[in-house]
């Protein structure tokens, strides 16, 4: 079977290309790792036209949701591992559990978090190591956390965990907070945060579960006393599979403005692509114009 | 068969979401835990699975961390 369209990615921008699909009439197919990617992982969302207010998670059933109304089938979990150009300007996916023929490819594949690389960081993932405040956030209630980053994310993190945990520390690289002004403020008014400035990660310890950091600052190495280690130091594209395109430095696989790849067919949206803005509302409309451009591509050539 | 289903979760966290709906769209009852209002419920998690990840299944005492799709199809016999 040949498909017209294969969209690989479920969230912002995979589902919007998917209800511009099925609006269409396309035959298509998602194949997705899981369902609202970054955006069902967001704490709180205030900057999504129509919602003055609305959780991560909230927003990604609503995203769900509309996708349902389609009838939409969405291959989950499977994980696309690669890429090759046919004959007759056929495209195939290779999955972690099969393989498929298409005539045009979207990638929405996103990011994913960027690990420390630092000694017991693996040892005590889901230890109290975590990727994913929003996720496993409450369950470190009444204990002692740090939060490694002091972008958006790392801030965002922190503000959750200062209404349940005794004490937060923020470890951030640089001289001070990059987050928003607005998160910065709120945060300076909490009794309970600690902010380390200048500071780098050494080590992650404890016995089975995490018990402290290692952090080294101005040339020292100080121990922090923490249950949790909430990791936000920014993001790498989930790019790899897709090593037949050109990517930039960053592993951003690069689209021009109608979201065309250097291989025909072959489109690209969202957050793993090199268009700058990471935002929910930004990876919808650039899903939007993927879909829009796939549709003109699949109806101008021939097969 | 009799199987008893027990799922730890948090509300926020969007992979517990997929598995409670997996388990009802398989028919499948099942009793849910948030730990994120249960202390003892979430120390209990922690010994069960030696981990502090949601979600956490636990399946007549077979423990299945994340929403590992097969391994539930496997314990669930479905």
């Amino acid at each position: 079977m040949i498909y017209d369209l294969i969209i690989i990615g479920a969230g912002p921008a995979g589902i919007t290309a998917s209800v511009y699909a099925a609006r269409k009439k396309i035959d298509f197919l998602v194949i997705s790792k899981d369902i609202g990617g970054q955006a069902a992982l967001s704490g709180d969302v205030e900057n999504y036209t129509g919602y003055q207010f609305i959780t991560g998670s909230d927003l990604a059933l609503k995203f769900q949701e509309h996708m349902n109304s389609f009838g939409i089938k969405v291959n989950m979990p499977e994980r696309t591992r690669g890429l090759r150009l046919e004959g007759n300007n056929l495209i195939r996916i290779i999955t972690d559990r099969d393989s498929y023929l298409s005539r045009s490819v979207i990638i929405a594949t996103g990011k994913r978090p960027h690990r420390l690389d630092v000694e017991g960081e693996e040892a005590f993932r889901n230890k109290g190591v975590t990727y994913c405040a929003t996720c496993d956030g409450p369950i470190f209630k009444t204990k002692r956390v740090a939060v490694i980053g002091g972008g958006n994310s790392g801030l965002d993190a922190a503000l959750q965990m200062l209404k349940i945990s005794p004490m937060v520390y923020i470890i951030n690289a640089t001289s001070q907070l990059t987050g928003d002004a607005v998160m910065i403020e709120r945060l300076k008014q909490s009794p309970n945060v600690e902010i380390w400035n200048n500071s780098q990660v050494r080590r992650v310890y404890g016995d089975v579960f995490v018990k402290g950091i290692e952090v080294e600052r101005e040339g020292k190495l100080y121990p922090i006393d923490v249950e949790g280690v909430f990791v936000e130091i920014g993001l790498i594209p989930n790019s790899e599979f897709a090593d037949i395109l050109t990517r930039n430095e960053q592993e951003e696989i690069i689209v021009d403005c109608y979201n065309k790849t250097n291989l025909e067919g072959i489109f690209a949206a969202g957050d793993v692509t090199n268009v700058p803005e990471k935002q929910i509302i930004v990876a919808c409309g650039e899903g939007a114009k993927a879909c829009l451009s796939a549709s003109r591509y699949l109806s101008t050539h021939k097969f | 068969m009799d199987r008893i289903v027990k799922i730890y979760t948090t509300p926020t966290c969007p992979y517990c979401i997929m598995v409670k709906q997996f388990l009802k769209d398989n028919n499948i009852d099942f009793e849910n835990i948030d730990v994120s209002s249960d202390q003892l419920a979430a120390e209990e998690m922690m010994q069960k699975s030696g981990q502090m990840g949601v979600p956490v299944l636990d399946v007549n005492g077979e423990v299945i961390i994340g929403f590992d799709k097969e391994a539930i199809i496997r314990a669930l016999g479905i």
